[in-house]
């Protein structure tokens, strides 16, 4: 509908660049994050200098951190973020850089993301997680087993005691994600060279008869790991105007966070913080997102985001996510239109696809295209949803 | 047997270490704001409700409620990768505060275990004598 929403037009994002490939060899994350960088400023016909912002977890290890990256990248920005917080650390970055643009400070802001984890064979699910100095948080933790596919099925448990739902419900969400993966070239090579033992569409049967990794959570509730990267180019409205693509604006951003406490209701989310703020912001309900990237690391977390964001109400996901509602043909709520972390790309964070899948639905650029879309909703979600995690919402549309 | 030593609690760490003292002699205990009242878990110096630095520690009972669980049937690290499954969950203390812990005790994790069942510490003593870990068993 022209005009619904917030009229904000600071910032958008012109580039945008997906890593091709799942599974590399001989490259680094640094590297992974340099070649996306000139790649997505080719795609908004910027050159590298323009650059004068630069947002950075600082995953690129030593000679990538806030200190180094923009020494690595060759870049001289007026603004050097290294907002980490997990997963959602791109929604979150691309939140500051609507906020620093619109206050004047820069004008091409700069995210990247670049991974290794597969090849790295970081066992980033299933290996016991164990800090490396002592820590409070870890005196309390580690010794107990606690692996990350554990902590989000704690969450599942608890969601399935509390409202009654069922892993039938939850494999919902994996059937519509796979459905989209099939249809996007990337995700099936990734598949393949993951070594998915099957790599087309799957049924609800077949997620819960997939082998039980972490109760309630089965294999095929869970992302895959894969290497790769991306970048976004973030630009202010004077810069935007000349960019190749059309803009997609960001309307909306929130920030949140949620840890463990003894008072705390697992199945809510810091989703329930960000998601209001950045649809107030915005001027937007969830009713006017055409199409919703939310963070899948696994099935869980899409099930309690969706309820937390306010798609349905609390508890009432299993029902919602089921009757082909995701779908990006026939569904009211298409979602995680790429193939999400379950089927296409996951190398340890996912929250820059997020906006790279979401910018292309805005500009018609998708492999599951919806029709339409002029609202899309990037919802990140880092960290441990059954203990300490961050939840950033981003609310993007396109003129 | 022949088992890797779990990964235990590591020092000097002062926020937690007087709980962790505690359990060489066998004792739960928890600290309580004497400003706020409340009871901050996982213990710190401070109280994480009021920001307070009065904090008394109590000994708990050590009796609780699962709040929720799942059983790893997969882990990677050595120490944990031969134990089979097991089970990893959250456990509501009477006193109002909650611990991640083990549930121990049963014959079949997959299937003896449910959210609200009542459960009682079982200390397991660590080699090196320095701590004891609280595991959790149904009453």
């Amino acid at each position: 509908m022209p005009g619904k929403g917030s009229q904000r037009r600071d910032a958008a994002i012109v580039g945008i660049y997906e890593y091709p490939l799942r599974k590399v060899e001989g490259i680094t994350a640094l590297q992974i994050k340099a070649e996306c960088a000139r790649a997505a400023l080719d795609d908004a016909g910027l050159s590298w200098q323009d650059v004068d912002a630069v947002y950075d977890c600082g995953e690129g290890g030593e000679s990538g951190s806030g200190l180094a990256i923009s020494e690595y990248l060759g870049l001289s920005p007026r603004v050097i973020d290294t907002t980490s917080v997990g997963g959602s650390s791109y929604e979150f970055q691309a939140a500051h850089a609507l906020r620093d643009i619109a206050a004047g400070k820069c004008r091409v802001a700069l995210l990247t993301y670049g991974s290794t984890a597969r090849a790295d064979a970081r066992a980033i699910g299933t290996g016991g997680r164990v800090s490396s100095a002592p820590s409070p948080f870890g005196n309390m933790e580690d010794p107990w087993g606690m692996t990350l596919v554990a902590n989000y099925a704690l969450v599942a448990q608890r969601h399935m005691y509390q409202y009654g739902t069922t892993s039938e419900q939850l494999a919902e969400i994996a059937v519509a994600t796979r459905a989209h993966a099939v249809r996007n070239p990337q995700a099936v090579r990734a598949m393949e060279d993951l070594g998915f033992v099957g790599t087309g569409e799957i049924t609800v049967r077949d997620v819960v008869e997939s082998r039980m990794i972490a109760d309630p959570l089965h294999l095929l509730d869970c992302c895959m790991i894969s290497d790769g990267g991306g970048a976004v180019v973030i630009a202010s409205r004077d810069v935007a105007r000349g960019t190749r693509k059309p803009p997609v604006w960001i309307l909306g951003t929130g920030e949140a966070t949620r840890y463990f406490a003894s008072d705390r209701d697992i199945t809510r989310s810091a989703a329930e913080l960000s998601g209001p703020q950045a649809f107030g912001e915005a001027g937007l309900t969830p009713a006017d997102v055409d199409i919703a990237m939310i963070y899948d690391s696994f099935t869980i977390t899409v099930l309690v985001c969706l309820e937390d964001l306010g798609f349905c109400k609390k508890g009432e996901g299993g029902a919602f996510v089921q009757g082909g509602r995701l779908r990006w043909d026939t569904g009211s709520l298409p979602l995680n239109t790429d193939g999400g972390g379950l089927s296409s790309n996951h190398p340890g964070m996912r929250g820059i696809f997020l906006l790279i899948e979401a910018t292309r639905q805005l500009r018609g650029e998708s492999t599951s295209q919806v029709k339409d879309a002029r609202i899309a909703l990037a919802h990140g979600n880092g960290g441990m949803l059954g203990s300490r995690h961050s939840g950033g919402t981003v609310l993007l549309a396109r003129d | 047997m022949n088992t890797t030593q779990r990964p235990l609690p590591r020092f000097p760490e002062p926020d937690t270490q007087p709980f962790w003292e505690a359990t060489r002699e066998h004792r739960l205990t928890y600290p309580v704001c004497l400003d706020c009242g409340r009871i901050t878990f996982y213990p710190r110096r401070h109280c994480m409700h009021c920001g307070g630095r009065r904090l008394e520690w109590r000994e708990s009972k050590g009796e609780g409620t699962i709040y929720s669980y799942s059983v790893v049937r997969q882990n990677r690290h050595p120490a944990f990768k031969d134990l089979g499954a097991y089970a990893i969950a959250y456990v509501d203390l009477d006193e109002g505060f909650r611990m991640l812990t083990n549930i121990v005790g049963v014959a079949d994790p997959t299937r003896d275990l449910r959210i609200g069942q009542r459960v009682r510490v079982r200390w397991e003593d660590q080699p090196g004598g320095q701590v004891s870990l609280p595991m959790f068993e149904p009453i």
